[in-house]
């Protein structure tokens, strides 16, 4: 077995996380399931960023600030989807996404 | 320590996969945030692993000290009687299932072909130990406007820097903030007035 490529072990982590994140957003019926799969998500992203930092030339710096603004924004998108969710769970007793088909034409 | 690293890598990724994993299939939303908590964990240890420890300390402070509080008082404020278990059926597992393994393949795919295709070129110009341009000093100073990263050969006089972003980034944050709370805020007036 000729010896691996290090990048390809976190690229394939990366995809894995993001397909968790893909399938926990499709899949969960609670409004805070799908937050945690968007936060599953922009991990996976954020893998890759890292990743490509460490083993890309052109990328050391770029990948490393791209991630933390990932992580400013995610933090910033937790919030608001929360405050959303409270409302809406104020207003209808649910946090059922199903229920949420006010808007649906 | 670099001998040590496929090692720790084979330690701690497959960890963070499988709590992934959990998080995905479990039904209890506690759980969920819970094996979430995990993964947040492991993959700040995957950042260290690659070197970068202000990313590292960052994903620890705000990710799992912050982002993870909101979704925990998210759960526990929503958290009553039916909503802590919700069953999906058994066709929209089916179906997600399949269309996972079906993204993952092609994910995983891409990556190959990439590192695959990439690997002669990068030999030759990747150094062993890229150290020296990433520590935390090298991401203040392109955060605060100091030209930071490969110079473009075309075009040498070009330089990048990340003030504006980060700006940009100050006020996004102060925006949410305010948002936050006037979404958040309990409506208390409506009710009295729909009370009587």
């Amino acid at each position: 077995m000729n010896e691996l490529d290090p990048l390809l072990g976190y690229l394939c982590l990366a995809a894995l996380l993001f397909t968790c994140g893909v399938v926990c957003m499709a899949t969960k019926r609670n409004a805070i399931g799908v937050l945690i799969g968007v936060e599953l998500v922009l991990n996976g992203a954020n893998v890759n960023f890292v990743a490509f930092s460490r083993y890309h030339p052109n990328f050391q710096v770029e990948g490393m600030i791209f991630a933390l603004f990932v992580i400013v924004m995610a933090a910033g998108e937790a919030a608001i989807a929360l405050a959303i969710v409270l409302n809406f769970y104020n207003n209808h007793s649910t946090v059922d996404v199903d229920s949420a088909d006010e808007l649906k034409g | 320590m670099d001998d040590l690293h496929p090692y720790m890598f084979w330690l701690i990724a497959p960890l963070t996969g499988l709590c992934a994993i959990a998080t995905v299939i479990t039904q209890n939303i506690v759980r969920s945030a819970t094996w979430l908590l995990f993964t947040l964990a492991g993959t700040s240890s995957i950042f260290f692993l690659l070197g970068a420890d202000l990313v590292g300390a960052i994903q620890l402070l705000v990710y799992v000290g912050g982002t993870m509080v909101l979704v925990i008082f998210g759960v526990m404020l929503t958290a009553q009687g039916p909503f802590i278990t919700m069953k999906t059926s058994g066709a929209e597992w089916a179906i997600s299932i399949v269309a996972g393994i079906m993204l993952f393949a092609v994910l995983g795919f891409g990556a190959t072909h990439y590192v695959r295709s990439s690997a002669e070129r990068a030999k030759e110009t990747v150094p062993e130990n890229p150290k020296d341009s990433r520590n935390s000093t090298t991401i203040g100073q392109g955060l605060l406007g100091v030209p930071v990263g490969p110079s473009d050969p075309k075009m040498p006089s070009q330089t990048i820097h990340y003030l504006l972003p980060f700006e940009i980034v100050s006020v996004h944050l102060l925006v949410v903030l305010i948002g936050a709370a006037y979404l958040a805020r309990t409506k208390r007036r409506k009710e009295e007035e729909a009370a009587p």
